[in-house]
């Protein structure tokens, strides 16, 4: 018997997470978050449709955008929201931030460190195999961790100690400025059978599928057949982190344009690489802002738009407004500077 | 008047002229080093995989193949996952081979806090990377220096880790801090992140000190920030009669020993600030040189103890401040 997509709940979730990220984009851009603010906006749909399935006692191994995930699986906003304003009453008492967010009672760890998930999630597995069976550990990373040493090292660990591990890869297709395509050998499907490790690709933008692909996925983990790998693509429209340079550098024609002085120079000078090498260096660089900039200019594939298109209108706005009451006072929190 | 990271660009790009032999490659590089892509060509300038164990492996081995890599690792928190390359295998290789073949790598790395991002991306980490023999670890604190020690970087024959503070340099400075935020400051040494530089840049070598200001009472032994922080506690402190020498190590391997012991004997009193941890480091270093020089001197130190926090008032007190080193001075003074 298949269960219905709980598609309000769904809705529900990706709105807090989305309206949540969009008032730390705020506050960053006011000035009182430090650092380089990775957020998940376009991911929502891959979080909110993994964490629907989870039961107490699973756990979390979350990247550098850990937000949606924390707040999809119940930590307390203020609690977030002062940890990222640096207070003593967040919810690491200001010396994590953003990248480092720790919720214990959740079982849920990020790192800054790319394919830091996949080892933890192994290390979580396996606590899981010893003192609570039947639970799970999900890593939560992006397209191109998959590169990382320690990530593919983990895949194989979790296949050989058949650890309750699934390895969600939210895959956007860049990481910071570069095609992941590029530096990416073969396909993650194949990848991820070489080791023997269940694999199935779905649209992130799509939260219902998400939430049916993966609910047999998680029902063979807690049965012990070991780990499997969920790969979904989605579109995160406001690029790397907030502000990113060199994403503003090709996405804003005037800062571009700032840059054909020197790279211009760079092309003329005969000190450099034959003629040949040195266009192909300048095409280079012009088929990568190109490529960003029409990555980023890509409307579609919003998880929260998409999945608010086939609700009721009433239940939409009493779901917005709750979220709205609860962004609200969330902020009051906060207070100002 | 030449910008931090513009410097160190100007000298790679020299020597990637008179040695074709140099290769640039490291994540982003194409976007971030686009000058040198667009100069150079994508041979010579190339993108990485996530995957800096394997690169940095792959840089050692293509010195011993007759390249010159410059690596480009974002930051040296992430080149703890690659260090083995290092460690094991760079370091090693001239030692092993009985002196018969070398690792010409320079792995460039951004280093060092002060604008909120946390110990996960804020460490400085040049003293545990220095205690290895065979590496070289060189911080420079002005973009002369920055230019003079990537040129003398390039040339070494061995490996050398090369890291730039990121309140230093504007690029880095814009991207990890969203330092062009107006409702955000850092305090940023006019004369770190702006300088002179002559063009060709000439070469600084490695482990040689530099004395930034003379005076006789105490010496301050710094790097990176820490010397302009330094320079600042010293104005303060000259206000008050306290005449500070303040010497730029500029080299954590190989140590510049001649420089520390001379002021050290001068002035009887002896400050090491070091924006890198307190155990097992540069500043334990020094207080050895000064002992084992036999010199008899009072001593105390500015460091990093703990984890850095991310809250910004945390971290201001965390990391080395002038308030500190004026504390540290006056502690050695009675
Ligand atoms: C070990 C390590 N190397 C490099 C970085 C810098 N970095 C942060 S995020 C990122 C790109 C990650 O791409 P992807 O895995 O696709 O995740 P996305 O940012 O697209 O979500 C890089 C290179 C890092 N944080 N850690
Ligand atoms: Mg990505």
């Amino acid at each position: 018997m298949k269960a219905p997509v709980p598609a309000l709940e769904l809705f529900h979730q990706m709105v807090r997470m989305r309206r949540f990220e969009e008032a730390l984009s705020e506050l960053w851009h006011q000035g009182r978050i430090s650092g380089e603010l990775h957020l998940g906006i376009g991911e929502e749909g891959i979080v909110a449709g993994v964490l629907d399935h989870l039961i107490e006692g699973d756990a979390l191994a979350l990247d550098h955008r850990p937000t949606p995930a924390l707040v999809g699986r119940g930590t307390d906003l203020s609690l977030l929201a002062l940890e990222m304003v640096g207070a003593e009453t967040g919810l690491c008492r200001g010396h994590g931030g953003h990248m480092h967010l720790f919720d214990p009672e959740r079982l849920a760890a990020s790192s800054g460190i790319v394919g830091a998930a996949g080892p933890m999630a192994c290390g979580f597995a396996l606590s899981h195999q010893r003192l609570r069976p039947g639970r799970i550990a999900v890593a939560f990373s992006g397209e191109s961790a998959i590169n990382q040493g320690m990530m593919l090292e983990s895949l194989n660990l979790a296949a050989v100690w058949e650890l309750p591990v699934l390895f969600v890869v939210k895959d956007n297709g860049w990481a910071i400025t570069t095609r992941s395509a590029e530096m990416t050998g073969g396909t993650l499907r194949k990848r991820a059978e070489g080791f023997g490790i269940a694999y199935t690709k779905v649209r992130g933008a799509d939260v219902g599928a998400v939430w049916r692909a993966v609910g047999p996925m998680i029902d063979d983990l807690r049965r012990g057949r070991g780990p499997a790998m969920l790969h979904a693509t989605c579109h995160r429209p406001s690029g790397h982190f907030e502000h990113d340079p060199l994403i503003r550098m090709v996405t804003s024609p005037r800062e571009f344009a700032a840059e054909s002085g020197p790279l211009t120079r760079s092309l003329a000078d005969g000190s450099g690489g034959r003629i040949r090498d040195r266009i192909g260096g300048m095409r280079r660089v012009i088929s990568t802002a190109a490529g960003m900039r029409v990555h980023l200019s890509k409307r579609r594939g919003d998880p929260v738009t998409r999945l608010e298109q086939t609700l009721d209108a009433t239940a939409v706005a009493r779901v917005r407004a709750a979220v709205e009451k609860e962004i609200l006072s969330t902020l009051a929190e906060v207070g100002s500077p | 008047m030449t910008e931090f990271g513009a410097a160190i660009d100007l000298a790679l790009g020299h020597a990637m002229v008179d040695d074709p032999k140099i290769v640039v490659f490291g994540e982003d590089t194409p976007l971030l080093r686009r000058e040198l892509l667009v100069r150079f060509g994508p041979e010579r300038v190339r993108p990485t995989p996530i995957s800096e164990s394997a690169f940095l492996g792959a840089a050692v081995g293509a010195a011993l193949g007759g390249l010159r890599p410059v690596v480009e690792v974002q930051l040296v928190d992430f080149l703890m996952v690659g260090l083995s390359a290092l460690v094991n295998e760079a370091a090693k290789i001239e030692a092993f081979s009985g002196g018969r073949w070398n690792v010409p790598i320079v792995v460039r790395a951004t280093c060092g806090g002060g604008y909120g991002d946390a110990g996960q991306h804020e460490q400085a980490l040049w003293g545990m990377l220095a205690g290895v023999p065979g590496l070289a670890v060189v911080v420079p604190s002005t973009p002369a220096d920055a230019a003079g020690l990537m040129r003398a970087s390039i040339e070494n024959d061995g490996p050398v880790v090369f890291l730039e503070h990121k309140l230093l340099s504007r690029q880095w400075r814009d991207a990890m801090a969203g330092g062009r935020r107006e409702s955000v400051t850092f305090d940023v040494p006019p004369d770190g992140a702006d300088g002179p530089v002559l063009d060709p840049p000439p070469p600084v070598p490695l482990g040689s000190a530099i004395e930034r200001r003379l005076g006789g009472d105490v010496t301050l032994i710094s790097l990176g920030v820490g010397v302009h922080r330094c320079l600042s506690a010293s104005e303060e402190l000259g206000e008050r009669g306290v005449e500070c020498t303040v010497i730029d190590v500029r080299s954590v391997a190989p140590l510049d020993r001649a420089a520390i012991e001379t002021a050290a004997r001068r002035t009887g009193r002896v400050v090491a600030v070091d924006e890198d941890y307190t155990r097992g480091g540069l500043s334990g270093e020094i207080a050895a040189v000064v002992a084992e020089a036999g010199i008899s001197a009072r001593f105390a130190r500015v460091t990093t103890e703990d984890t850095i926090p991310y809250a910004r008032h945390l971290e201001d007190a965390t990391l080395p401040n002038v308030d500190r080193i004026v504390s540290a001075v006056e502690s050695l003074l009675d």
